[in-house]
Parts: structure tokens; sequence; C-alpha cells
């Protein structure tokens, strides 16, 4: 097990190598100067040179590359163009907070998900299964930025029940474990569960229906198992495909949730990203990128060490 | 003596897009320690049976009629806990191929002991003494390392000897055996064949094993009853079954056999397909593709003939042999 760990995570590198490259090139090839956003329009040729030289933007690509991932792996990821502030300090706090987000989502959609999707496959082609297909496919299909307006039309404007923005009372960008703050979460999380939802229940859907109908459960009864015990067994060899598919979704909810983010004024990473993006803020816009993408790769590996754990099939080959 | 399985005018009819009538009227006895085997191609039935045997066809998908007795047990009422301690407890069953009836991600041992642990109330280390000790007696080398095995580091036939072990851990009186050897190698199939006398005649159980391979059938079994079309066509011991066969259905099986065939010869085999069973037999069922079918064949549901005890034959025409010996 722990040989293949370190096998994984020595496969990891050159995965990790690539994502800093293309995090790296991405904001050389797109097009415009990321001066041009933060100097007055009637600066001096010298003053744009000064400028340039003081980011380390006047020196060869490949240099600055060597310059960028070598303050990287000191923990220093420059400083935001456009508020002076060091990237590492807002990258990871928003980063925090979009984590939180996508946990609470994940925390509602994966129960949700698995149960529905279990009973669906439990009772394949009967009214229930429909129900529960129809359901996943709009919650897969329905534009989530448009449901959460719709989630604040009714239960903010109209009923008042919860707050519409922000992750804090009053905009604070604290966060604490108390009411005050934790109904900031609900419309957001429970916006974002909704595609999570129907992706899950199809997938367990699928599982559980296809192992329901293998050889094996018929000879559970013949050994004479009860229905929880075969039920059990089921779950058991569903968990591995279950997981991973879990595992890759909770990487969607950190990194997509850029649109559910703005709709809800939510300061995460999706939020920090459009910003940085609006403002050419280069700096932060890789430090952004790259976090979120080693988010994802650290997911991946966690995911597939984790069906290795549970799928004795998984470790030989 | 009360008899081990005792089953009468059994009727199994599916529903769904398209019915079929898979067991008709079939009715079978087996004493205790009796080895049957139950011969007849893919598609007669055979299969069928041995799942009602242990309740596992889906009952919202069957209709079933007829009666069962196990032991005196009416098997057809039994339901919850009855039946749960019936099935593996005293009927168990070995599966056509180990690869698909071991569930995939738990250990051979795991698997065994779960069995003894539900049915005999031991605890997990007791269990899987248990478990070992029948890995011990299915002649599995180094059984201690394989009870830590999973079904896909295994063999075909180590993994239909952990059936085995699996089916037996629970000492049950009857065995079920679906095709054991099926899915096997020609060496193996003869291993496991051999495994399974000897074991029978160790725990002194009774065994139906179904098989459409009739020199297996003669290999392990004291008595054959033949199926076609969801029915038993010819009951006997084997030695009467193979030495002198009375319905033109077991006569063309034994005739179909490729023991004894010079090179070069025509293989005789029996013309056209069983029947589609969508409705339910009213004349004989082989009478399409039987050489000696006359026209009342066609008309009413043959009589049974039986020669001697525990003997007989579902043919019109069987009479005839009969009366001229």
């Amino acid at each position: 097990m722990l040989s293949y760990f370190l096998r994984r995570l020595i496969l990891v590198l050159p995965v990790a190598f690539g994502v800093s490259v293309v995090c790296f090139a991405l904001v050389q090839i797109a097009p415009g100067d990321p001066l041009t956003a933060i100097m007055p329009v009637d600066a001096t040729a010298e003053q744009q040179a000064a400028m340039r030289a003081a980011y380390g933007l006047d020196k060869p690509v490949p240099v600055q590359y060597l310059i960028w991932i070598g303050n990287l792996l000191q923990g220093e990821m420059g400083r935001s163009i456009a508020s002076g502030r060091p990237v590492a300090d807002e990258v990871f706090g928003a980063v925090g907070n979009s984590l939180l987000l996508a946990a609470a989502a994940a925390v509602i959609a994966f129960p949700i998900g698995t149960f529905l999707g279990f009973l669906a496959g439990y009772y394949r082609d009967t009214l229930l299964d429909r129900a529960v297909t129809a359901l996943s496919i709009t919650g897969v299909s329905v534009p989530n930025y448009w449901l959460g307006i719709v989630l604040v039309i009714i239960f903010s404007v109209n009923l008042g029940w919860l707050p519409s923005m922000g992750a804090g009372p009053g905009g604070s960008q604290d966060w604490h474990w108390d009411w005050a703050h934790m109904r900031h979460l609900v419309l957001p999380a429970v916006t974002l569960a909704v595609v999570p939802i129907g992706i899950v229940a199809r997938t367990v859907r699928a599982l559980a229906g296809d192992i329901l109908s293998m050889d094996f459960v018929t000879a559970l009864y013949a050994k004479g198992l009860s229905r929880g015990d075969v039920l059990r067994h089921v779950a058991r060899n569903a968990a591995a495909t279950a997981l991973s598919v879990m595992g890759l979704q909770l990487g969607y909810l950190l990194g997509g949730s850029i649109l559910i983010e703005t709709v809800f004024n939510w300061p995460g990473s999706g939020f920090l990203l459009s910003n940085a993006i609006f403002q050419r803020d280069l700096p932060l816009l890789q430090g952004t990128i790259l976090v979120l993408a080693m988010f994802f790769v650290g997911m991946n590996l966690i995911v597939d060490v984790a069906q290795a754990a549970i799928d004795p099939r998984v470790k030989r080959s | 003596m009360t008899p081990l399985l005792q089953i009468d005018n059994l009727d199994v009819r599916f529903k769904g897009a398209r019915t079929v009538h898979a067991i008709n009227d079939l009715s079978l006895t087996l004493m205790p320690g009796e080895t049957l085997a139950l011969l007849g191609e893919s598609g007669s039935g055979k299969s069928v049976t041995l799942k009602t045997l242990l309740r596992l066809l889906k009952e919202k998908r069957t209709d079933l009629s007829g009666d069962i007795r196990f032991d005196g047990t009416d098997i057809m009422t039994l339901s919850g806990r009855a039946l749960r301690s019936y099935r593996g407890g005293d009927v168990s069953m070995v599966f056509q191929d180990p690869g698909l009836a071991l569930d995939p991600v738990y250990t051979v041992g795991q698997q065994i002991a779960e069995t003894v642990m539900r049915h005999k109330g031991l605890s997990r280390e007791n269990a899987m003494d248990v478990a070992l000790d029948m890995l011990q007696r299915v002649r599995i080398p180094s059984p201690k390392r394989r009870l830590a095995n999973y079904p896909h580091e295994l063999s075909g036939g180590m993994r239909q000897r952990v059936m085995i072990a699996l089916a037996l851990a629970c000492r049950p009186r009857l065995l079920l055996a679906d095709e054991p050897t099926t899915a096997l190698d020609a060496t193996v199939q003869i291993q496991i064949l051999l495994l399974l006398r000897e074991l029978q005649r160790e725990f002194g159980m009774g065994v139906i094993f179904v098989t459409h391979d009739i020199g297996v059938a003669v290999e392990i079994s004291e008595r054959i009853a033949v199926m076609y079309a969801g029915q038993i066509v010819e009951e006997g011991t084997t030695h009467e079954v193979i030495r002198n066969p009375r319905h033109p259905y077991t006569q063309g099986l034994l005739a179909a056999n490729l023991h004894d065939v010079a090179r070069g010869a025509r293989l005789d085999a029996i013309p056209g397909a069983p029947p589609s069973l969508e409705v339910r037999p009213d004349s004989c069922s082989f009478a399409p593709r039987c050489p000696m079918a006359l026209p009342a064949c066609r008309q009413a549901l043959p009589p049974v003939l039986t020669p001697g005890p525990r003997r007989r034959v579902a043919c019109l025409r069987a009479g005839e042999t009969l009366a001229a010996e």
C-alpha cells in the first residue's frame, strides 16, 4: 500500500511541472500588457520601463519562469498588481473560502446523490427509478447560476430568510462557525450541490443496477444472507468507483464555482479569479490557477490511493 | 423413510415482455444421500429448477405453483429468517462460473466465514478456523495463505474449490451443483468431479448435479433425470437410463455423444431446436424433432409410463418397446 502511494506520488511530479509551465505560459500568451491596467494613461516610457523592471517583466521568459518557480518553492508567489498584497495571502484566503463552500456543497450532495442513486438502482425500471433519473438530468442540465438567482429571489428577496451575498454579516471576510456566518453559506452551497447530486445519483444508480444483476448477488442470497447483508456487499463493490467520481466532483466544485461565487459575491477563488482576469492581475491569476490546479492534482492522487485501498483489484494492475 | 426432497407438479412461469413457461408440471423425489444428475440441453429448465429450490427467482417476475418439500418442510411458503437458514444451511449451491459467483472485493476467507457466522452463530475467529478447515478439505494447497486471497488472485479450478468449500461449510444435507465444471479446463473438470464425489461420500449429503454432459452425469450420479422443455422426460438409475434409454430424446442424446465415433463418420445430432415455451405445452414438446413421432404425439401430452420402481418415461411410444420386450 505504501509503495503504491509512493509510486503514485512520483507520478504526480511531472504532472505538477506541466501544470506550472502551463500556468506560467497561459499568462504569457494572453494578449495585452499587464502594466496598462495599473499605469496612468499618460505615463512616460521611462516610467513604464521602471515599472516593468520592478516586476521583472523585462527579463527573458525562461528566466522569468525560473525566478517565478524559485520564489514559488519558497512560498513566495509575488504581489498582486492591483492590490499590492502578497498573492499567497489573497489566494489561500480565497481558496479557504472556496474549500468551505465546496465542502458544504459536497456534504449536501454526496449523501443525497448516493441515496437517490441507490434507490433508483435497486428499484430499477420502476416509477421511482424514472423519477430519480428525471430529477438528476434536471439537476445536471439547469444552469446553476440561474438557479442561484431564482433561489435568491425566493429565499432572500421574497421570504427574507437567508442573506444573498457575502460570507458573513456586513461583508466580513473572516469565517466563524456561528449561525450569523453559516446562514450565508446555505444558498450558495445548495445551489452548488445540485449538479453533483445529479451526477452522483446517476453514477451510483448505474453501479448499483449493474452490481445487483451480477451472479455473485444471487450467490449471496443463496448462502442465506439477508437483504441488508447483500446490500452491504453491493455498497462495498460500488464504493471504489463512486468515491472516485465524488473526488473528481469535489475538484470541480472547488474550481468550477466561479459563476456561483460571482452570483453570491462569495469571496472565494472563483471570485478572485474573475477579478484577477478583469484587472489583468497576472501574478494573482497565475497563483490562483496554480493553487486550484494543484488541488485538483492532489485530489486525483487521494482518489487513486483511496480506490486502491478499497478495491483489491486496482492495486496489482 | 421421508424423502430428502420432494417436488410435486411444479410450474414456473416467467412474466414480462415475453411469457416463458420454464418448468411445466415437474415432479421429482430425492432420497437422503442420493446423487441425481439433472441432464438436459441449454434452456431445458435445469438451472431454473435449482434456483426454484432455493427460491432465488425474482418473485415479482415469476409465477410459481406446485409443492416443494425439503425433509417434510414446505419450501414454497418459507420466508424471512426460516428461508435464510434454509438457504445455505440446509441446502446450498455451487454455481457454474466461480469467477462470477464469488464477491470480487472480499477475501475468500471472509466469504466462507461470513456464511458460517450467519448460520452457526460463531465468532469471526472461530468462523475463520472453519474456513481454513474447509479449504483443507477441498485440498487447496497452502490454505492458510489462500484465506487472505481475493477471488481474482486464484485460478479457475481453485476458485471452484473455494466455491465448494463455501457451499459445504455449514454441512448442508443437500447440495445443488449447477454445471460446476462447465467453465473449467478439461483436466480441472475431472479433479473437481472427483472432489465432489469424495466429499459427497464423506458428508453423506444428497446432491442434485445439473449438467448437459452425459459423461459427467455417468461419472457422478446414481440416478439420472432427463429434462426437456421444462419437464422430466425420463428418469431412472444411471445404469437403467444409459443401458436402456426409453425416450427418443435420451436415445438421441446418447447417440450424439462423441465416444466411439469413427473418424470421418457423420455425427449423429438431434435435428431442430428446443421449443421457445411461450405457451404451455399441450402435446409432446419433443414431437417436432422426434424420428418416431406419431400424429397422436402432436395432439395430447404423452402418458407417463412407469416400467419399474422410480423409473419413468414420458413417451407415447415407450409402451410399444416395453410390450415388445
